[in-house]
């Protein structure tokens, strides 16, 4: 879930509604007269504020703007867990914030512990979308801005997102080839929830393992579409406990009932307890 | 201490206002107004003078308007006037 970085209230009220993941935002919801300010707020509520489980990105500045490196420096310090480049369009670019991030984690003593994420929001980028993804072995993401896409392809966004469906795609396969995630685009419209609904449903299918949200009010829809059911999670509970006997048993190929479970059927079955883990439905523990 | 008149935050909920100027009698003097004036106000004034003297300001008068912040909006919003009114770099450590 996107927050501006330069709104205490929303900041530290964000953790309330329980998002997988905040983004606090640096770049485009910030001026330029507040960067700074920005920076410092982000920076002491990383350190302060205790956000559970979420996992915390923050959207820095291109590194070409007199901002990018500070804003490194700062949540590299306070501990961020990834950092989304915006913008990016070549894996040079993911190489320099990696260059970037270490030199800060040298300095303070904890190499390696920030990951990256990189928006692709421009056609170059979405050429060059499996290059970036394997450019850096920080690399846990890539994510679609359409606005800046759409507005680079010389079209405009419709409800149906044709538009976008080649990069979508490019984005899903470039991800899945490089074994990382592959977060889909926000929709900013929050007075139309059915046609957002239509949207998750749409990305879901096509292969992506989350949405940008930039309110609240998104959460819901997101975890009801996202969210296995039930009769898939008992499904792949069985699958799963058959794989373990048959593992202990020392035997390579098993069925359940009466169809032959083979490898994509295992990894299908292991996202489903992913999903439903995530969602709340079910508790690691139970498991 | 060089220091010029300056500002950082807001008046939004959860936010604080900071307005530092140059000190016109020895030492830090903090004229607080906050909603929260009577649960915290002592621990506001705390969090803004331990923020100026770690960063090497002990003379300066300090306008604080107070909108409900946590201490580390109060340190981030007090870290960003000191910077601005002093040019100082406070990354540099």
């Amino acid at each position: 879930m996107f927050v501006p970085g330069n709104n205490p209230g929303m900041m530290q009220d964000a953790f309330i509604y329980g998002p997988d993941s905040i983004m606090l935002d640096l770049e485009d919801s910030v001026t330029m007269a507040e960067k700074d300010t920005a920076r410092l707020l982000v920076h002491n509520a990383l350190k302060t504020i205790d956000y559970g489980n979420t996992e915390m990105v923050v959207r820095i500045n291109p590194l070409n703007t007199p901002y990018g490196k500070k804003d490194i420096e700062a949540v590299v310090k306070a501990g961020v867990h990834v950092i989304r480049m915006p913008k990016t369009e070549t894996a040079d670019e993911v190489r320099e914030v990696e260059a970037e991030i270490e030199r800060v984690e040298k300095e303070i003593g904890c190499l390696g512990r920030t990951q990256i994420m990189a928006a692709i929001e421009s056609t170059l980028g979405v050429i060059n979308a499996y290059d970036i993804a394997v450019a850096s072995k920080r690399m846990m993401g890539i994510a679609l801005g359409a606005e800046d896409y759409s507005a680079n392809l010389k079209t405009q966004r419709s409800p149906e997102g044709i538009e976008l469906l080649l990069a979508r795609q490019t984005i899903v396969v470039a991800a899945r080839a490089a074994g990382i995630d592959a977060l889909d685009t926000v929709y900013s419209n929050l007075n139309d929830m059915e046609t957002f609904r239509k949207e998750v449903e749409l990305i879901k299918q096509l292969g992506f393992d989350g949405k940008s949200i930039i309110n609240p009010r998104q959460i819901e829809v997101v975890n009801e579409v996202f969210a296995p059911k039930e009769k898939d999670i008992q499904k792949a509970l069985t699958i799963l406990a058959a794989i373990k006997e048959a593992e202990e048993r020392g035997s390579g190929v098993i069925a359940v009932n009466g169809k032959m479970v083979d490898r994509p059927v295992v990894i299908r079955a292991q996202r489903t307890i992913d999903l439903a883990i995530a969602s709340g439905i079910i508790n690691k523990e139970d498991i | 201490m060089e220091i010029k008149n300056a500002a950082a935050g807001t008046l939004e909920s959860g936010d604080i206002l900071i307005q530092i100027a140059p000190a016109t009698q020895a030492g830090l003097h903090i004229d607080l107004d906050s909603t929260v004036a009577y649960q915290f106000g002592a621990q506001i004034k705390k969090v803004i003078t331990e923020t100026l003297t770690g960063l090497g300001m002990d003379n300066a008068d300090v306008k604080a308007t107070d909108k409900g912040a946590l201490d580390c909006t109060i340190r981030a919003r007090v870290t960003a006037a000191f910077v601005r009114a002093t040019g100082k770099d406070v990354w540099a450590d």
